[in-house]
């Protein structure tokens, strides 16, 4: 089995998300990096289907030089190699970043290829989805089981009223959602291999796309600042006569 | 013309009065479904309903093809989408067929040449304002948004059954289990979360013990699944559950933006945290400083006193 897994290297901010000063992108000078969840739930899954049945597992991201970063804490997990598509600093639009995917896996064959997909209040799924059809696979999302048997993906998700599985011939994609597995944490001799591992730069000029970001902003934060019931157990009494006043006592 | 699909949800109708706002004729698209009579009270002149046997046992993918090609048949000037999970899917798959740019999750939006877009990103953490060049432009509409001017009544609307045709149907569901009944995340009215301040596994009794006298759930912080202390379904937050019960308790959760924007929209929310400055503590409406160990189960035993007398 080869599997490709695609990291998207993002800024994990804190209680508030800080802008540049022309508002065009998050001001990153102070906050760390990370893969999504969902993605790091991909890479957990590729290094687990790769044990079982054989093959390795590829990481891929596409932005900047930095996110060689991401795709050595994948490697550190235990996927194989990385692709860093460099395309310099610039977010890119979901059209163009799938241009970028599909350019650097060229004529590589995988028989898995996987995503994350976004929350369900903010779903993209756009990315995988351009980068499947581009390459003819058949790809579901929201996934957050995979079984490989007999050439097939079998693979699960929750809808609103129960669950969906789905049975994909390979290769086929699938972009998963967290909670899939338990992503484990590096191992110090994962560390000590992904700092030596190989990562294939592949330079890339992206085509802009049809979206275009203009501007970003805050959204109005106008709550008044909490009541404070009390310190410790002497609060108890007040925050029940809060309970009974919202109705949640019965 | 405005083509607006649409599904079955109450959330779809909000949709649509959104398209409506924008000035120009809207016809409505559904995969099957769709009533009539309502629609025509809405002043929606034509339904164009996607009829197919497989459809529903196929992939997004199919679904995708289909709307691609009414789409290519009818020449809209923008598609609204509702943004579920599958309509946003199936846009997706529309998108790419059409090798058109897609803007999901849109909270505002002005027509014309480009098309001016506010998009929600991260769940709710930033608004991002964009340009959108392209006919048709393909847009999913974030939940929550209407619009005030629908159109007045029509004496009817006209069903205009649309039979796709699919090359895509390998990819097939073999299983469909329905949850059984039960209080979820996303249905309970009230959730005791508990965050790495709860302290272990254990730690969790407390929470729910108090979630049950309250009729509600147990939920968490990603901290708490990523530790194995609760499953990663009671994880409230960006790539956990949105809710929005009556009451969110957080008890021992800082409140960093990917935790807040999945419980912001809960009517009442109160923290339980010993940091006076933790940021989920200044954005409650109701807050208590102390050790979750110490605050709740003095609440239990105060609710458990007045309930005798
Ligand atoms: C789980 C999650 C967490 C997020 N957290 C933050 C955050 O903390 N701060 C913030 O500012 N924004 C965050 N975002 C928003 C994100 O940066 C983008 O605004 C949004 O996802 C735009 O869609 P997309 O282009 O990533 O495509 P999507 O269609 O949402 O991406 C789907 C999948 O495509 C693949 N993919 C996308 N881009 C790339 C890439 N460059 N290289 C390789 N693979 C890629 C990945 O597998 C990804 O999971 C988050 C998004 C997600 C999905
Ligand atoms: C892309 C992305 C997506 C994410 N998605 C999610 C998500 O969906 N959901 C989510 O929750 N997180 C998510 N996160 C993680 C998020 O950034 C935070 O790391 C996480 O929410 C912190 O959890 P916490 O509040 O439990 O822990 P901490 O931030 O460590 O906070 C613990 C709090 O407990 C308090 N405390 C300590 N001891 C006690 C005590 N005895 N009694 C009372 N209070 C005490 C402390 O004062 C502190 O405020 C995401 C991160 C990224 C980058």
């Amino acid at each position: 089995m080869e599997v490709l897994v695609c990291v998207k290297r993002v800024p994990a901010p804190g209680a508030k998300v800080p802008l540049t000063d022309d508002a065009t992108d998050i001001d990153t000078r102070y906050l760390g990096h990370t893969i999504g969840p969902h993605e790091e739930c991909g890479v957990e899954e590729a290094v687990r289907i790769v044990k079982a049945h054989g093959g390795s597992a590829t990481v891929l991201a596409v932005g900047p030089p930095e996110a060689d970063e991401q795709l050595r804490y994948a490697i550190a997990m235990g996927a194989d190699r990385g692709v860093l598509v460099d395309v310099g600093a610039a977010e890119l639009d979901p059209e163009a970043t799938a241009a970028a995917i599909v350019h650097a896996v060229g004529d590589t064959s995988y028989d898995l290829v996987l995503f994350g997909t976004e929350s369900a209040d903010a779903s993209h799924y756009q990315v995988g989805i351009r980068v499947a059809r581009a390459l003819g696979l058949p790809i579901v999302g929201g996934i957050k089981g995979i079984d490989i048997d007999d050439g097939a993906a079998r693979l699960r998700r929750e809808v609103a009223d129960g669950v969906e599985v789905y049975r994909l011939p390979l290769p086929a994609a699938a972009a998963v959602k967290e909670g899939l597995n338990l992503p484990r944490y590096p191992s110090m001799p994962g560390r000590l291999k992904a700092k030596k591992a190989r990562i294939d730069v592949v330079p890339y000029t992206p085509e802009p796309g049809g979206l275009r970001k203009v501007r970003l902003r805050q959204p109005n934060d106008d709550r008044e600042e909490a009541i404070v019931l009390g310190h410790g157990a002497d609060a108890a009494p007040r925050v029940v006569d809060v309970l009974e006043q919202i109705g949640v006592i019965t | 013309m405005i083509l607006a699909v649409l599904d079955d949800s109450p959330a779809a109708l909000d949709m649509l009065a959104f398209a409506q706002s924008l000035g120009q004729q809207v016809d409505v698209a559904t995969f099957g479904g769709g009533d009539v009579d309502d629609l025509a009270k809405r002043g929606v002149r034509t339904l164009h309903r996607i009829t197919h046997d497989e459809l529903a046992d196929c992939a997004p993918a199919a679904s995708g093809d289909a709307l691609a090609q009414l789409i290519e048949h009818l020449r809209p000037d923008g598609v609204l989408a509702v943004s579920s999970d599958a309509v946003t899917e199936a846009m997706a798959h529309a998108a790419a067929i059409a090798g058109l740019p897609l803007a999901t999750n849109c909270v505002e939006v002005t027509t014309g040449e480009p098309w001016l877009l506010t998009r929600v990103r991260g769940g709710g953490m930033l608004l991002e304002e964009a340009e959108l060049t392209a006919t048709p432009a393909l847009l999913t509409i974030a939940q929550g948004v209407s619009g005030d001017i629908g159109a007045g009544p029509v004496e009817s609307c006209e069903v205009r059954e649309f039979f796709p045709e699919l090359t895509t149907t390998q990819a097939r569901v073999v299983e469909r289990a329905s949850r059984g009944a039960g209080m979820t995340l996303a249905t309970a009215p009230v959730i005791v979360s508990g965050g790495r301040g709860v302290g272990s596994a254990d730690g969790y009794r407390v929470l729910e013990e108090l979630a049950e006298r309250l009729g509600g759930v147990v939920g968490c912080s990603r901290v708490a699944t990523n530790n194995g202390w609760r499953p990663h379904s009671d994880q409230v937050g960006l790539t956990g559950t949105k809710v929005t019960p009556d009451l969110y308790l957080a008890c021992g959760i800082s409140g960093a933006t990917q935790h807040w924007v999945g419980c912001m929209d809960s009517k009442v929310i109160m923290a339980v945290n010993t940091d006076p400055e933790a940021p989920l503590v200044r954005r409650a409406t109701y807050a208590v400083i102390g050790d979750v160990h110490e605050v709740l189960p003095a609440v239990l035993a105060e609710i458990n006193a007045r309930s005798k007398t």
